[in-house]
């Protein structure tokens, strides 16, 4: 286990791993992004080249070692140039998801004091302009505050008279024209870098509060890189399309972490909204994202196959059946019987092959899914149509991922067996505990925080879980939301949260029962677009989302649903009473994380008249709901909102 | 706040109508109207319905043909003037002036891109003999047309719609492919008839920034006839009112919203 944690010195730090590829492989591909339609890629050496002159430019604007400097927007390539010109000069980077709002943006920077922004476009400048004051007022003691902010896409920019905002590629041609006074300089610096250096700070999802910032060295990252290869490895000339927000971890572990490390080429979409469409063109070989992702490729199928010809659906459903067949006994024994393979090639030869081409990951090799749960359904389908999905576990504290499946040993309700170099033991409680080279430094301004994360050289994650037969860790959810039902079962209602968000009508679901609650409740959101189309199909009229909601079509395909997930739950388990929210949950209004993650007591909270109603006797309640208009003017609407009861025969 | 910078010093004159008298039969759409549009700058068009305003840039674009006045078009700052009236609209079109119309325009089972690359038509020299045979100069001067189109996709921000039919795009989206099909002809002068009529407030504001950005990246001189009075106000530097085919008051927002003959042609007298 420790040859893995023996870096080599001279590739320890993420930007001498830059180095290092610009010197074996300068003439391949390293970026590629779309831009007027084309895919225009960077080989290696040009990476090195941008990275040095940024960071030599950041260094004439003032940049010091441990200085921080913040990244806000889009994947681009600019956004890894500047995190890795900020840490081949010893500085930290701090990535901010670029849809967070302007009070969001201000409260990171403000806290970790970053003295430099590096922001996508007129958009983020925006709301940096709009917190500005309060940023420009809040240096820390010693005197350091936010200082230049600098845009890559200029578009709109031109006329701000603002004298701390700068292009990026001025920047460039800054650190371009100190080249010739400090000949190596820059690698002076690379070389300085060191394994235990604070290379970024990484936020926390922060489901319960203000996100923390996650201190994550060097060595933490590298060694990640490390021990990830070793369970599946990578090799230079594939493909990786990085379109989830580096702010992440994941992004961050894949994208840049082993990316620098092994060497394959990242692709940058054109667009957010072109995101599938050039997945497609490129044709990863793998793919890292959240549940989410995954499960909305899963209800994209299930509705325009709903939507497709008699035939076809009739040759999608049979192939499916054979499909399921062929992939449990996969999973179960190694290979499906003769004959299941047979039909199953059949299968794949009318439907899967052009079901994988269509969604873009027919070179996958491997697929992972990470970040929260993901329903055992959909595990099932995407290894039915023969993509070798896989669960990964980590947190942001342990630079990502502590757990992983291997590529012979897959089980559903499992995130799988720890990665080589990291330990993984149950606490008290249950609570999956961490050790490994890649655990964290600490939370950023945060003792308190550490304390409690950190003992002994273990991370305490604050998840509970268990082990199976089979060594494979089991996550049940958060420990603080695990609860007792009143017969004694446990109850983790994320299980029953990721049952419900199946069905391609249902888009998120927060589940209440244990504690003080009698019996087993749940709000649901239904997916504005998928429902939308089945009220369509069937000529049902509706206006808005709210209405939508509460048509008695809608809340018979919700129920009729939920009457099913029943029959599989023990009784206590079940859900008694449910309703549709007029609204969709949203990050702005922070009732979910930037990660999309439900925050259950924040909604819990807000939404306390629904809860008690589901509670209470009544088959509906009204509420008043606030609306903001753009003018600034607002408005009181009242809406009933249904409460129903789904079957709960077993 | 980038609306001030604009006004550079005194700007030159890039459109100068002047008494232009426009009849069908014993009607006159048009009654010695006069304006004059400055280099870089947003002209507003406004008016009650039937004022005219559609008319006004049907004549400049060509497409009606004025029985008096003149209309002169100077394309750059130190240019002489050429006179528009008489000249086909073809011709309007190559001495540099766009427009989108009040109702779509596009070729509706034809491909965002198709309608855009369509919209570089002519500055296209190839014929048919070159293009069938695509090969050296043509192939290049096709690649230099799509290099064009995908600026103006990229301005636009339609990177997803580039190969959908025109047809199934939603009305605000099909709004915002004829102002970029208008775009890729390279215009110096880009009129607009109600670019956002029928479009909800997102959409508007969308489109007032792509025409603010239009006009301050690209430095094209817009003329557009909008009805949302507050869109008018907010974006143009100064504002034409037609009543009844004349053109009852010229000058800043404020100037105007002021006048007293343009209150009495929008609400009627108090009496």
């Amino acid at each position: 286990m420790t040859e893995l944690l023996e870096l080599r010195p001279d590739a320890d730090t993420l930007p001498k791993l830059l180095l290092r590829n610009a010197r074996e492989r300068g003439d391949e591909a390293a970026l590629r992004e779309k831009e007027f339609g084309i895919w225009q890629s960077f080989t290696w050496a040009q990476y090195a080249e941008r990275v040095r002159n940024f960071a030599r430019g950041l260094v004439e604007l003032g940049l010091e070692r441990g200085d921080i400097v913040a990244v806000v927007g889009d994947n681009r390539p600019e956004w890894l140039i500047a995190q890795l010109a900020a840490q081949a000069v010893g500085a930290r980077s701090l990535g901010v998801y670029q849809d967070s709002v302007a009070s969001e943006v201000r409260y990171l920077i403000e806290f970790a004091g970053a003295r430099f922004v590096v922001a996508e476009d007129q958009e983020q400048v925006d709301k940096l302009l709009e917190v500005w004051d309060e940023l420009a007022g809040a240096a820390d003691g010693d005197g350091r505050g936010i200082e230049k902010v600098i845009y890559y896409d200029p578009r709109g920019l031109g006329s701000y008279p603002h004298d701390f905002l700068l292009d990026f590629s001025e920047v460039e041609k800054i650190g371009r024209s100190a080249t010739s006074s400090a000949e190596d300089d820059f690698e002076r610096w690379v070389e300085a870098t060191a394994a235990d250096d604070v290379a970024l700070l990484s936020t926390t999802s922060g489901t319960t509060g203000k996100p923390k910032l996650a201190m994550l060295s060097h060595r933490n990252l590298v060694t990640m890189a490390h021990s990830f290869q070793s369970v599946d490895p990578m090799q230079s000339d594939d493909e990786f399309v990085s379109f989830l927000p580096l702010a992440w971890i994941g992004e961050q572990m894949i994208g840049a972490a082993c990316g620098l490390l092994v060497g394959f080429t990242l692709n940058f979409p054109e667009e957010p909204e072109t995101v599938q469409h050039d997945i497609r063109e490129i044709g990863p070989h793998t793919m890292f994202s959240p549940p989410r992702i995954w499960e909305n490729m899963v209800s994209d199928v299930q509705v325009r196959i709903e939507d497709s010809s008699w035939l076809k659906r009739k040759v999608y459903e049979w192939a499916l059946g054979v499909g399921y067949r062929a992939a449990d006994a996969r999973l179960e024994h190694g290979a499906p019987p003769r004959f299941v393979a047979m039909l199953n090639g059949v299968a794949n030869a009318v439907c899967f092959f052009w079901l994988r081409d269509k969604l873009g990951v027919r070179r996958i090799r491997r697929a992972y899914t990470g970040g929260a749960a993901l329903g055992p359904d959909i595990f099932r389908f995407f290894h039915a149509i023969g993509v070798n999905l896989k669960q990964i576990y980590g947190q942001t504290e342990v630079s990502g991922i502590s757990v992983a499946h291997r590529d012979d040993d897959i089980k559903f309700q499992t995130v799988g067996t720890a990665v080589p170099g990291a330990e993984v033991r149950l606490g008290e409680g249950g609570e999956i505990l961490t050790r490994s080279a890649s655990v964290f430094l600490g939370y950023y301004k945060n003792e308190e925080a550490t304390e409690e994360a950190l003992r002994d050289g273990w991370l305490y994650s604050g998840d509970a879980g268990y082990m199976d037969d089979d060594g494979h860790l089991i996550v049940i959810d958060r420990k603080k939301d695990v609860m007792e039902l009143h017969d004694g079962t446990q109850f983790s209602p994320q299980f029953i949260e990721n049952k419900l968000k199946f069905s391609p009508y249902v888009k998120e679901a927060v589940v209440f029962g244990g504690g003080d609650y009698p019996f087993v409740t749940s709000l649901v959101t239904i997916d504005f677009a998928n429902a939308g189309k089945w009220a369509e199909r069937r000529q049902i009229p509706y206006t808005t989302f709210t209405d939508l909601a509460q048509k008695p079509e809608i809340y018979e395909l919700v129920l009729e649903h939920t009457a099913g997930i029943n029959g599989d739950l023990p009784e206590s388990a079940r859900i008694q009473r449910l309703l549709l929210l007029h609204k969709e949950l949203d990050a702005d209004d922070e009732e979910l994380t930037r990660t999309r993650k439900v925050r259950r007591r924040f909604i819990a909270d807000r939404y306390r008249l629904l809860v008690d109603a589901l509670y209470g006797g009544g088959d509906a309640v009204e509420i008043e709901n606030e609306i903001a208009y753009q003018d600034g003017t607002t408005a009181v609407l009242e809406t009933r909102l249904r409460i129903a009861q789904p079957a709960t025969a077993g | 706040m980038a609306q001030t910078q604009v006004q550079a010093p005194p700007a030159s004159t890039c459109l100068e109508v002047e008494g232009v008298t426009l009849s069908f039969g014993g009607v006159h759409a048009l009654d010695d109207v006069a304006l004059d549009v400055r280099h870089g700058e947003v002209f507003a068009i406004i008016g009650p319905n039937g004022a005219g305003k559609t008319s006004l840039l049907n004549s400049i674009s060509g497409l009606y043909r004025p029985q008096q006045g003149s209309i002169a078009y100077t394309p750059a700052p130190e240019a002489a003037p050429l006179p528009l009236i008489g000249r086909a609209p073809h011709k309007v079109a190559q001495v540099g002036i766009a427009r989108s119309f009040q109702n779509i325009e596009l070729f509706r089972g034809m491909t965002v891109l198709e309608n855009l690359m369509l919209g570089r038509h002519i500055h296209m020299r190839g014929n048919v003999l070159t293009c069938g045979l695509y090969w050296g100069p043509q192939r290049r001067e096709e690649i230099r047309h799509r290099a064009a189109v995908e600026d103006v996709i990229d301005f636009l921000e339609i990177e997803n719609l580039r190969h959908q039919a025109v047809g199934t795009l939603a009305y605000g989206l099909q709004k915002r492919v004829e102002l970029a099909r208008a775009l890729a002809l390279d215009p110096r002068l880009l009129l607009l008839d109600e670019p956002m009529a029928g479009m909800n407030v997102e959409e508007k504001e969308d489109m007032a920034r792509f025409i603010l950005d239009v006009n301050e990246e690209r430095g094209v001189t817009t003329v557009l006839i909008e009805h949302d009075m507050g869109v008018v106000m907010d974006l143009s530097d100064r504002v034409a009112v037609l009543d009844f085919g004349r053109s009852i008051a010229c000058g800043t927002p404020d100037e105007v919203r002021a006048d007293p003959a343009v209150i009495h042609a929008y609400l009627g007298d108090a009496e």
